[in-house]
């Protein structure tokens, strides 16, 4: 066996291991809160399963959540840790609405990709400001775009009650997205609908792009060592620029699916959705790999739902659930977690094949 | 009876990457003597001293310091033991003085403020109680390499040390500061100390070296006196086989002038020159060997040459076309190939493949994509024929590139930078810190690259390789050209010595003869 392969399979172990201990150490935090620890943690994971709309509110928090976590693998894998996601989703998601309400009259088709070319457009700018600050004066990308996350949602905010706030409805609501506009749901019974095809069409393009493309090519090297990259003819600001573009045109993407799939109106005012954020966990849970995004969602979504569940079903509180999520990205993310046991493992087989080696001289 | 001050028992240390670096190393040392440690790069001399300093923690084995066993966990444990070490890359604040060098870290103090006359006390009572004469007063940045060398080994004195590790000491010093050094670790054995002497310098070996152990491919596979046993025989201890590192080659045929270097001058970020004004000319055909110890302006040259530093003065020119203000992408289309000095930073991307490392200056073109999407077939193709090409020992193409030894590493730089028909080569220490074998194999690739039409710069400071490689060279002394020597075999080493440390210097005239049109 080489230490690649080691390497390799210890990965999976090391994931399923993270999510074992995290769940263990749940169960524990649960009994201190729960009268029947073991029927909630039961509720916890079989519950989402247990229902027809459960797994479809599953594959409706996995949609928006695969968009945004492509768009991390993306620039994570150029090592461009630009946060915009969050804020691009949020103001796509804004303008699209807005876009969508003032343009009533068009018919289905063209107004819906309308609707998704503003969104596209609105986060390519969005995530175009935290990256030329960074190429051009080397201003650290994590907090302007951070920062820019709060305009961003400030600019939203303004939108929506000076814009298109519909003052009829009892809300912080805008005008009802034409119906011509929204997706079709494409399972009776439960809300998900036709943007779910294209967040898995995103990821899958992504993957072939990272790993079969020239373009692909040089962002993984720009990642893996930014000097060998410049000293081999690759243009680090160039790649630096369009990982960032591309982030924020999928995040952007994501926020107009998300909103012509899911709502009637836009209603975020004041308070980010957050799914920014959860696309940085699924990215980290997919190790920056695209084709990996759409089961790194799946289990967020899941944690997600069943936690939502046993709130509901059982006397433990939604709060906790965070406490799972943080273990498990902490466990699956933490580098050196298990170390020992896998230097362990590497030791011996070095071992093993020295001796074979001696062996056969 | 001598004693034994020290005694390494069967030591193993596996590498995170299930490299088996030392395999029951056992080394035994005597008090006041000047030991050996010999051995190929890769052989696992560094890893085993790493291990008694307390940078690296053995799998197996153990460790005893007069008779008794000790656990080495860190530097500050090793030190409290009586181990000092003087490392390779020196580990000293430049921009501070020597006494406020040797004191780092263990500073006197005087009214709870740092007492700077007690330092220069204590670094001058160990400079002349040593003989290592060196001035308290003076900044680091100031001093040369083998002054450097000197404080490194008073901050071990002070600091207590019984047991002195010297990890190749002379790699950076000239033939002059070498012999400098041997006398005063003479004379730090006669005053009792223990000198540990890591080095695959045979002629070093015997001059300095009491006893010795050999290390091959992390096993110890002998020990001797050193008056007991011939050059020859160490070195066939230390391969395995009787070694030829002498590489055959004619004598050059060089035509038309390819590399044009003129008036060149390169700053650093601080404004201090660093090449000044320098000419000269590689041609069609030849290698043109920069000899110089390390940081005399030859590696700002060949980032120059290759677009990685801008220049403020002067001008390059490959083939005519200037490559002022062109991207390193023109450059390298231009035919300019590089191996860098420094193989982890530049060379590859230590994470990925062999593969993705050997056509990252390539992969864009036509040659290699198929409409959107790269030729995978033609990729794997070409990778594997480098890999059968350059002997490049690994699993598959996929192998990451950090798994490999060093020397299939810059097998690797090599395969690639040898494989896009360059017209120029600039080799910036291609065979630093990698074993024999890859040694020969790549100053015959240098030597055949010639012979196909190549102009070679070779920068290099182990004298050997400029001078058994060159066909003639240039010295490089601060920034300057100091001797250019149209026949490299005319020049004994003793005499380029001098014009690497600036004693001996050309004229004017002279040096311009190396600047052809």
């Amino acid at each position: 066996m080489t230490s690649k392969q080691i390497e390799r399979r210890f990965d999976a172990f090391k994931t399923f291991m993270a999510i074992a201990i995290a769940l263990g150490i749940a169960f524990i935090v649960i009994s201190f809160v729960s009268e029947s620890p073991v029927e909630a943690i039961a509720t916890f994971i079989t519950g989402p399963l247990q229902r027809k709309s459960r797994i479809g509110n599953i594959l409706e928090m996995m949609t928006p959540i695969m968009f945004t976590g492509t768009a991390i693998c993306i620039m994570y894998q150029a090592n461009q840790f630009n946060m915009i996601g969050e804020g691009a989703f949020l103001i796509a998601a804004n303008l699209t609405t807005w876009f969508a309400v003032t343009h009533e009259t068009w018919s289905g088709l063209p107004l819906q990709i309308a609707c998704l070319r503003v969104g596209i457009v609105t986060g390519v700018v969005a995530a175009f400001i935290p990256a030329i600050l960074k190429v051009k004066f080397k201003a650290n990308e994590v907090v302007s775009s951070i920062m820019m996350n709060y305009i961003l949602l400030n600019v939203s905010n303004y939108i929506l009650y000076y814009k298109m706030r519909d003052t009829v409805s009892g809300q912080q609501a805008s005008y009802k997205i034409p119906e011509r506009a929204k997706f079709a749901k494409i399972w009776t019974g439960t809300r998900v609908h036709t943007g779910i095809f294209i967040a898995l069409a995103v990821a899958v393009l992504m993957y072939f792009f990272i790993y079969r493309t020239k373009w692909g090519y040089a962002i993984r090297m720009v990642g893996a060592n930014a000097n060998f990259a410049k000293y081999s003819g690759i243009s680090i600001v160039s790649v630096a620029m369009a990982t960032q573009l591309i982030g924020g045109a999928i995040a952007g993407l994501g926020g107009s699916v998300e909103m012509l799939g899911m709502y009637d109106r836009f209603i975020w005012y004041g308070t980010q959705p957050g799914y920014g954020f959860d696309g940085i966990m699924v990215g980290v849970l997919a190790k920056n790999n695209p084709i990996l995004v759409p089961l790194a969602a799946f289990f967020l979504a899941y944690m997600r739902i069943g936690a939502d569940v046993m709130n509901r079903m059982s006397d433990v509180p939604i709060e906790f659930v965070d406490v799972v999520q943080g273990l498990i990205i902490m466990f699956v993310a933490a580098e050196m977690f298990l170390s020992k046991y896998k230097h362990k493992l590497i030791v011996n087989n070095a071992k093993k094949q020295l001796e074979a080696k001696e062996a056969a001289e | 009876m001598p004693e034994e001050i020290l005694l390494m028992d069967k030591i193993t240390k596996v590498y995170p990457n299930g490299f088996v670096a030392n395999k029951d190393v056992t080394l035994s040392i005597n008090k006041g003597e000047i030991h050996a440690l010999v051995g190929e790069n890769g052989a696992g001399k560094s890893t085993l001293m790493k291990v008694l300093f307390g940078i690296e923690q053995p799998e197996e084995g153990k460790i005893y310091i007069k008779g008794k066993e000790v656990k080495i966990n860190n530097p500050l444990e090793a030190i409290a033991n009586g181990v000092g070490m003087v490392h390779q890359h020196f580990m000293l604040v430049p921009s501070l003085t020597v006494a406020e060098n040797v004191v780092l870290g263990m500073e006197p103090k005087k009214n709870g403020l740092f007492d700077f006359e007690e330092a220069v006390r204590i670094t001058e009572e160990a400079v002349n109680k040593y003989n290592l004469k060196v001035s308290a007063r003076a900044k680091v940045e100031d001093l040369p390499v083998g002054f450097k060398q000197k404080v490194e080994i008073i901050k071990a004195l002070v600091r207590g040390a019984e047991i002195l590790i010297l990890d190749e000491p002379t790699a950076v010093l000239t033939p002059q500061e070498t012999a400098e050094l041997f006398v005063e670790l003479k004379h730090l054995r006669d005053q009792g100390h223990t000198i540990v002497f890591i080095s695959h310098k045979l002629n070093e070996i015997k001059e300095l070296c009491d006893r010795l152990t050999v290390l091959r491919l992390g096993k110890s596979v002998g020990k001797a006196i050193v008056a007991d046993v011939t050059e020859q025989e160490i070195s066939k201890m230390m391969v395995g086989r009787d070694v030829v590192l002498k590489v055959e080659k004619t004598k050059a045929e060089p035509k038309e002038t390819v590399l044009k270097v003129r008036d060149l001058r390169i700053a650093s970020d601080t404004g201090r020159t660093i090449v000044d004004n320098i000419s000269f000319s590689v041609r069609k055909g030849e290698i043109l060997g920069v000899a110089g110890v390390e940081g005399n302006g030859q590696s700002q040259i060949s980032e120059a040459i290759t677009g990685l530093l801008g220049f403020q003065n002067g001008s390059i020119t490959v083939n005519g076309v200037d490559v002022k203000g062109k991207s390193i992408r023109r450059i390298r289309e231009m035919g300019v190939s590089h191996v860098s000095e420094d193989r982890m930073t530049y060379g590859v991307a230590a994470t990925s493949g062999v593969k993705d490392n050997v056509i990252s200056d390539r992969y864009y073109k036509k040659e290699f994509n198929k409409g959107l999407l790269m030729d995978k077939k033609k990729i794997e193709d070409l990778s594997d024929r480098l890999i059968k090409e350059f002997l490049i020992k690994c699993d598959d193409r996929d192998r990451a590139v950090k798994m490999l030894s060093g020397g299939n590493m810059q097998k690797v730089v090599v395969a690639r930078e040898f494989s896009n028909n360059p017209k120029l080569v600039i080799a910036n220490q291609p065979t630093r810190g990698i074993d024999v074998g890859a040694t020969e194999f790549i100053r015959k690739r240098l030597v055949e690259l010639r012979d196909e039409g190549t102009a070679v710069l070779l920068i290099s400071a182990d004298l050997n390789e400029v001078l058994e490689l060159s066909d003639s060279l240039i010295v490089m002394n601060e920034g300057h050209i100091a001797a250019y020597i149209p026949d490299a075999s005319s020049i004994s080493d003793m005499e380029l010595g001098e014009y690497m440390l600036g004693v001996k210097k050309q004229t004017p005239e002279e040096i311009a003869r190396v600047a052809y049109d």
